[in-house]
């Protein structure tokens, strides 16, 4: 899924501050999985928010609604004839669905609720953990399941790099957290697979233009069209 | 027993202090109580195991959220007590709300209309 953290709600009263009819839209897809962007977010978030202007004596309206995604048009249906009531929307939905949402709506202002992180799984409830860069052209086949790309600081495709200590890649140091090494993980993993041979193999060079090296990518597919 | 307690304080009864979610504490000060708080089990006694913990970390996530909207985060508390301690549930009553009285009202007013959009 996509993993996003509620931004903090000093930075979304200065966005809106001046303005006196708002909507938090949530989305009710990967956001709301990380608890970030969801019905439950919306609420708060929309309740904190009309507290505050409350005690501040400001005359704020602020509505909420949760959409199933805000990645597709049609979801945009419920809030079509009431978008233009409002002067601005805080969308809880990923990067992906806050511009889709601007894009939708004309002129209308859109303001981000939530800075969205990456690509990921939830290891526990409330841990995170990036797993996929999304590059366009996977090598998880060669390289045990364990992406190269995500996990290794470097994005190396041919590891360790050398920097890593007891399994840990040396950019812990920095982070003050402990990043495993991708390369030994990916190690490891193939050594239990009987696969170390792998590495007499080095990977061929990379084809970025798969990843953002050729731009903003987008992806048609005449066999799934109308 | 007969103990007597506030008469202001308004008991929500739920199975278990882990049902609490935050926006539940949001709600009562945003409709304008004066202060809420949470009467748990006490720690390790409880029924499901982690409800209490868990209401402790909302109520804790509430008073942060208060502090960061400008409100008073003292407006919320946890207090843990077994279901065989009246009078210490009266005297928390007592004890909070002379806490919030000393704060003062609410100044969070129910003037702001709460629409639902439907979706």
């Amino acid at each position: 899924m996509i993993v996003a953290k509620p931004k903090p709600i000093g930075e979304i009263i200065d966005m809106i501050k001046d303005l006196n009819k708002v909507l938090v839209a949530g989305c009710n897809g990967c956001v709301a999985v990380c608890e970030a962007g969801g019905l439950k977010e919306v609420e708060v978030l929309a309740s904190a928010l009309r507290m505050h202007f409350m005690q501040e004596g400001k005359r704020m309206e602020i509505d909420e609604v949760s959409l199933t995604r805000q990645c597709d048009k049609e979801y945009f249906q419920p809030i079509d004839d009431q978008i233009d009531k409002y002067d601005a929307v805080v969308s809880l939905a990923c990067g992906a669905g806050i511009q889709y949402m601007a894009e939708n709506f004309g002129e209308k202002v859109i303001f981000p609720g939530v800075d969205t992180c990456f690509i990921g799984v939830t290891l526990e409830q409330g841990v995170w953990s990036e797993r996929c860069q999304a590059c366009g052209q996977c090598v998880l086949a060669t390289t045990g399941g364990i992406c190269p790309i995500a996990r290794c600081s470097k994005r190396m495709l041919n590891g360790p790099c050398g920097g890593s200590e007891d399994g840990k890649c040396e950019i812990s140091i920095v982070l003050g957290r402990d990043v495993p090494c991708g390369w030994h993980l990916i190690y490891e993993r193939l050594k239990k697979m009987g696969q170390l041979d792998r590495f007499a193999h080095p990977s061929e060079d990379k084809d970025w233009i798969a990843s953002r090296d050729g731009g903003p990518r987008e992806i048609t597919r005449e066999d799934v069209r109308p | 027993m007969r103990l007597s307690y506030p008469t202001n304080v308004r008991i929500v009864k739920v199975p278990c202090t882990g049902r609490v979610a935050i926006i539940h504490l949001m709600k009562a000060l945003e409709r304008g109580a004066d202060g809420v708080f949470v009467a748990g089990c006490l720690e390790g006694d409880c029924h499901y195991q982690a409800g209490n913990l868990r209401a402790k970390k909302r109520v804790n996530y509430v008073k942060q959220l208060l502090a960061n909207i400008g409100a008073n985060p003292e407006r919320v508390a946890m207090y843990n007590l077994s279901a065989g301690m009246g009078p210490r549930f009266a005297e928390i009553a007592r004890e909070m709300t002379e806490k919030v009285r000393q704060l003062g009202p609410n100044p969070v007013k129910t003037g702001g209309a709460i629409k639902e959009v439907a979706a």
